[in-house]
């Protein structure tokens, strides 16, 4: 991507308001369509049948008695599926519907498609699964050691070292520079091992389908989803069907935060509609989103910093093990790349290792694999901080990465925000405001790569002047607005003149799914992109009019206009009056823009926390919480700024209550809300928010992705809280009150 | 399967249907009578995306079963916004930015509507604790807190 | 299934006494339905009391208060009677849920769901409450640590109901309290839970206690030994450290995903000696 063509700061006239989102009025009215709203003539209504056991194989399904019950329509299981599929689904086909084994609590192992809810589910109870039972591992450390049961025979890649378990699939190793010298410089070196528990996206809308084929192979898919593209390649890829016989419609979409940028009960709703020929509706209950989605890593991870008495960070070192559930792929890699990034360091060193265990496959969860290695890295500077009697931000100061910094995942950052977040946490009235008894403050930094992607964006002119803007990606939370916006900037007309649809995938190019923060980034640089090419086209259709040279046309406040004296003297003429003689100067005109979009910025925060702990029970309640981010530029700050809240807020249910517990039997004991607890309305106070706005240089407008960067600091910002208040140092997520107290008594004596 | 017959009022209306023993009002509401306003979240009244009025007091409609709704008086979030306008705790979650993806704002939209006509003035602890039992996973909840307390800032003006 | 919401008590106990199949009784149905819909339990009946106006009804009776089987969270709270002289109970069924479940929930359902874990149920106890049962053969009343028998399970017969919960005459300077511990602010089920009801004298000396704990044992259970330590004292520090340790050491609980033994039985005492303390304050506040 070229870099800004302007360099100077530009003058914004509608990005940086904060205008109603077009799709507000449907979804406080109840008209949004979500997931599970889809209703299709004749629709079947599907339900699966999941392991009991965290690890079996499967040794026969009987599905006689399902068929055989009045108003079954179909059964399908793995046999149902192409034996042969490309080898990049071969995962995911095994994850939403079992082969030879079952590997976890909760694994698909058949479904069944009935004329109403209540007939599926007399019909689940009617698959007789012969199931023998094997050994199973569901803690990574367990399932690391060399006699651990074994999920994959197979076992891991050439990169692992030959005495651990082979349930170990890869091992990464980044950094550079010489860490044993570098701690041999320091004045002192704390190490310390972290672990943090397996937490979910916790989506308040679960995973709901209707998939219709026919008999002619043709298959529509409606789903709730981060990405319908993605849906399409990989349930045709699974269901060996052409893509392009796939058209998938994106329904609004009840929260992801990466938990939808797969897929789980698609290919099964479309396999049971292929058999069944009817249209059929697949919802998942809440404990099903539990046991069988994708929830985050659990980890273990080691971390030793060597620090001058000055706070110079010498030397850093992290061994990171995160389990991903039943195959390959937890976000390991990405934690090891970001553990070190927000800081300039001469001698640093991760390794990661990627193990499986007897757990749902994990999905990407907002910034996946980032925030734990964050806990543990920024609680060890702020141990070193409280040894040195150090303050926390000038310590981070003095070692932050800046533009030309070498990061310790690679590349040379260029312009960056870590210090100007730094700098605005330290100028807040928060960081200097009193502490009481039994509280604590803390602070900690984080950091997030943000992607691009492919993204294809189309525009079209309508005859009476308003634009309509067909994109390619679901609107998790208010993406449409900041696309309408941008358009409407680029064009030079009213918010208002502007429509956005998320087209299906029959109707634009290839789209990356909603993930990566690369939206308002990727698909608003699309969107520029494909506003100036409306323009060039505009600017022809008046050069026509006018008898002049395009060249010789300027476009200016929404409106054609000659680009001089010299040009001729002609009235400016609007989009509207564009639109209006398009039939008669060439036809409908449209912009459009398709890329494989680079030069998305990385973006960092610093968030500030108070807490008070009770040290007679262990609770602890946040009392004042601050996110510093850098936005870039924030397109539409009140967006901007409920992604800078709603990732404080996952952050703090992590850091102090959510965690998936399995028992001695391998099943998950918390599959429902009410022993998950997500944060409620009463654990919180307001989230302050302060937007820093560091350009990015690969984006017109200097957008950086901003949704993810906010998860990756609170667990070390609360644990570095709560270990100053309760004055012993967590190092276990989550820091529950039994946790906790335990903690404080052990602390005493 | 002997279904009953069930006559209730919803958002103002008298409704009939018919319904399984088992069925709660949220599969009512949402697969018979094609009100889809109301979300199932949870299915377990842990979340509150399914919050109706029954009888002027919210309720989870996942915890109640159809065949209670006989006689009751029902008020759902299509019944919230006049022919004429939005309510204005609907205009404030707009103009606040309250929802993000928007599965959970049909329930915070009930059940903070109930709110404010038993407890004009709320202050934020109250708002907080009323709120408790609406799950949302997207905001933070703080621009939802501040638009009720702008709403309710409004409605005393008027 | 069949759905049945009979006007009468004895009505309600006829469909019960009648159905060869499985019952359930339905009061607010915050338990029951999380059941039906798990596939936890498969009933061939359920009968609503909800449509039977003295399970709706809260009544004074002998200076105390009757408060019918259906009464809701929400109608118990705004009943000033009641919470004037009862205001550990009244705390204890707010508790429980949300507001969307307090529109439903209802001290009875929660006695009879027979979970140790019940907030309702420890201030019950403390309370002294008394249930009346209504079978076949007439109606018989329970002191309410009768009623629970183990986890899921009550001395009530299969064609019994809970009509009505009585709770007795309060005087002078009393009062109860009821906290609990849970790992968020709202919408978790009680850790540790426990229930405080006393009487002072003009000079603030206590003249008669009861002390139950919640999520500790199988069932809810009284704590004598602690009541007596607070009889007689003037509900100070030291009685009140005296308590903590009682009540701890009365704990028997287990380790389970909500909370370990260790964690139990020491926030056992903690939160015994806090809700004596607050049950003092109100009843010195009465003067």
């Amino acid at each position: 991507m070229a870099p800004r063509d302007d360099t100077g700061p530009r003058e914004f006239r509608i990005v940086g308001t904060r205008p109603v989102r077009p799709d507000g009025i449907d979804k406080v009215t109840g008209r949004a369509r979500f997931g599970a709203d889809m209703v299709m003539p004749g629709m079947l209504t599907g339900a699966v049948v999941r392991s009991p056991h965290a690890h079996a194989r499967i040794r026969g399904i009987d599905t006689s008695r399902a068929e055989a019950l009045e108003g079954v329509k179909a059964v399908v299981t793995r046999r149902d599926f192409p034996a042969e599929v490309p080898e990049d689904h071969l995962d995911v086909l095994d994850n939403c519907m079992a082969g030879d084994k079952a590997l976890y609590d909760g694994h698909a192992v058949a479904a069944v498609a009935a004329i109403s809810p209540s007939i599926a589910r007399k019909a689940l109870k009617l698959i007789e699964v012969d199931y023998e039972e094997l050994p199973h591992v569901t803690d990574v450390d367990e399932a690391m050691k060399p006699d651990a049961p074994v999920l994959h025979e197979e076992g891991g890649d050439e990169t692992v070292p030959a005495a651990v378990s082979r349930n170990v699939m890869h091992r990464y190793e980044y950094g550079h520079g010489d860490v044993e010298a570098g701690l041999a410089e320091a004045d002192a070196v704390i190490e310390r091992s972290f672990r943090t528990a397996a937490t979910h996206q916790g989506y308040i809308e679960p995973h709901a389908c209707v998939a219709s084929v026919s008999p002619d192979g043709y298959g529509e898919l409606w789903v709730c989803t981060q990405g319908h593209y993605m849906v399409r390649n990989t349930c045709a890829g699974i269901l060996g069907m052409d893509e392009g016989d796939l058209r998938v419609t994106a329904s609004e979409i009840g929260g992801g935060f990466g938990g939808k940028t797969t897929v789980f009960i698609e290919p099964v709703a479309l396999a049971l509609s292929r058999k069944a020929n009817r249209p059929v509706k697949m919802v998942m209950s809440r404990e099903e989103v539990f046991r069988a989605t994708g929830p985050t890593a659990s980890t273990s991870i080691d971390v030793k910093i060597g620090m001058k008495r000055d706070g110079t960070i010498t030397a850093a070192l992290a061994e990171l093990r995160y389990q991903g559930g039943a195959y390959a792929g937890s976000p390991v890699q990405m934690g090891a790349m970001s553990a070190f990034a927000p800081y300039a360091l001469r001698h640093v060193k991760t390794i990661g290792y990627d193990v499986v265990t007897n757990r749902p496959k994990a999905a990407a969860y907002r910034a996946p694999g980032a925030p734990m290695a964050a806990f543990a890295v920024e609680s060890v500077l702020d141990e070193l901080c409280q040894k040195f009697d150090l303050d926390p931000v000038e310590m981070r100061l003095k070692n932050a990465a800046r533009e030309g910094s070498k990061a310790s995942y690679g590349p040379t950052y260029p312009r960056i925000g870590l210090s100007a977040t730094l700098e605005a946490a330290r100028d807040t009235a928060h960081y200097k405001a009193p502490l009481g008894p039994d509280q604590g403050r803390g602070l900690a930094c984080g950091f997030w790569f943000n992607f691009g992607g492919d993204t294809c964006v189309s525009m079209n002119l309508t005859p009476d002047g308003t634009v309509t803007l067909s994109e390619g990606n679901p609107d998790i939370g208010g993406s449409r607005a900041s696309m309408t916006m941008m358009a409407a900037e680029e064009l030079g007309i009213p918010y208002e003149q502007v429509r956005c649809t998320i087209a299906d995938t029959g109707s634009l190019g290839q789209n990356e799914v909603t993930d990566g923060s690369r939206v308002t980034f990727a698909v608003g640089l699309a969107t520029i992109k494909a506003a100036q090419d409306m323009i060039r086209k505009c600017c022809q259709r008046a050069a026509q009019v006018w008898g002049i040279d395009a060249d010789a046309v300027i476009w200016e406040g929404g409106a054609a206009r000659p680009a001089g004296p010299n040009a001729g003297k002609f009235a400016p003429m609007t989009l509207a009056e564009i639109a209006a003689i398009a039939s008669n100067t060439g036809g409908p005109i449209a912009g459009h823009h398709e890329a494989n979009a680079e030069g998305a910025g990385v973006s960092f925060a610093t968030h500030l926390v108070d807490v008070e702990v009770d040290p007679e029970t262990g609770a602890v309640k946040v009392l004042r919480y601050t996110v510093c981010q850098d936005a870039g530029k924030a397109v539409h700050p009140a967006y901007v700024e409920g992604q800078f809240q709603g990732g404080a807020v996952q952050g703090i249910g992590w850091a102090l209550n959510e965690e998936y517990i399995y028992g001695e039997d391998g099943r998950l004991q918390n599959p429902g809300f009410l022993d998950y607890r997500i944060p409620v309305c009463s654990d919180l106070p307001m989230i302050d928010t302060v937007i820093v706005e560091v350009p990015n240089p690969g984006h017109p407008y200097g957008v950086r992705g901003v949704g993810e960067t906010s998860i990756v600091p609170p667990m070390a910002a609360i644990a570095n809280a709560v270990s100053r208040a309760a004055r012993v140092r967590m190092a276990e997520l989550p820091m529950s009150p039994p946790r906790l107290l335990a903690a404080i008594e052990g602390s005493r004596g | 399967m002997t279904q009953l017959h069930i006559t209730t009022r919803i958002n103002g209306d008298t409704v009939e249907f018919l319904c399984e023993a088992e069925e709660t009002l949220l599969d009512v509401l949402r697969d018979r009578l094609g009100l889809t306003g109301a979300k199932e979240g949870c299915g377990t009244g842990d979340c509150g995306a399914c919050t109706v009025t029954v009888d002027g007091r919210i309720a989870c409609s996942c915890l109640m079963l159809g065949a209670e709704a006989e006689g009751r008086e029902i008020g759902t979030i299509e019944g919230m916004a006049t022919t004429e306008a939005l309510h204005p705790l609907q205009q404030k979650f707009l103009e606040h930015a309250a929802l993000q993806c928007g599965i959970c704002t049909p329930g915070f939209l009930v059940a903070a509507k109930a709110l404010l006509e038993t407890n004009p003035e709320p202050t934020e602890r109250e708002v907080r604790y009323w709120l408790a039992g609406n799950l949302c996973r997207c905001t933070g909840y703080d621009k939802i807190v501040r638009a009720v307390m702008a709403a309710a800032d409004d409605m005393r003006r008027v | 299934m069949r759905y049945e919401a009979p006007r009468r008590t004895e009505d309600a106990v006829a469909l019960l006494a009648g159905e060869a199949g499985k019952a359930q009784v339905l009061a607010g149905g915050t338990d029951l339905l999380v059941r039906l819909r798990t596939g936890f339990i498969e009933p061939d009946l359920i009968v609503d009391l909800k449509r039977i106006p003295a399970m709706k009804a809260i009544a004074a009776e002998d200076g105390g208060w009757r408060i019918g089987a259906a009464v809701s969270g929400i109608e118990l709270g705004e009943h000033d009677g009641v919470r004037r002289d009862w205001p550990g109970v009244v705390e204890a069924l707010e508790l429980i849920g949300s507001t969307q479940i307090q529109s439903r929930a209802t001290l009875a359902g929660n006695l009879c769901n027979a979970s140790p874990a019940a907030d309702s149920v420890p201030a019950m106890y403390a309370a002294g409450a008394t249930v009346r049962i209504v079978g076949p053969s007439g109606s018989r009343d329970l002191p309410v640590e009768e009623v629970p028998t183990g986890p899921g399970k009550t001395a009530l017969a299969r064609d019994e109901v809970v009509e009505s919960i009585f709770l007795p005459a309060r005087s002078g300077r009393s009062a109860d309290a009821y906290l609990r511990f849970i790992p968020r602010t709202e919408m978790d089920i009680a850790v540790v839970g426990a229930g405080v009801s006393l009487a002072l004298d003009g000079s603030g000396t206590c003249t008669a206690a009861r002390v139950a704990l919640g999520a500790v044992a199988p069932t809810v259970i009284l704590v004598p030994e602690a009541a007596e330590l607070l009889v007689g004292s003037r509900v100070d520090d030291a009685t009140l450290a005296d308590l903590a340790a009682a009540c701890s050491a009365a704990a028997r609980p287990i380790d389970d995903k909500r909370g370990t033994t260790a964690y139990r039985t020491r926030v056992a005492g903690v939160l015994a000696r806090r809700a004596a303390a607050i049950a003092r304050d109100r009843a010195l506040e009465k003067a």
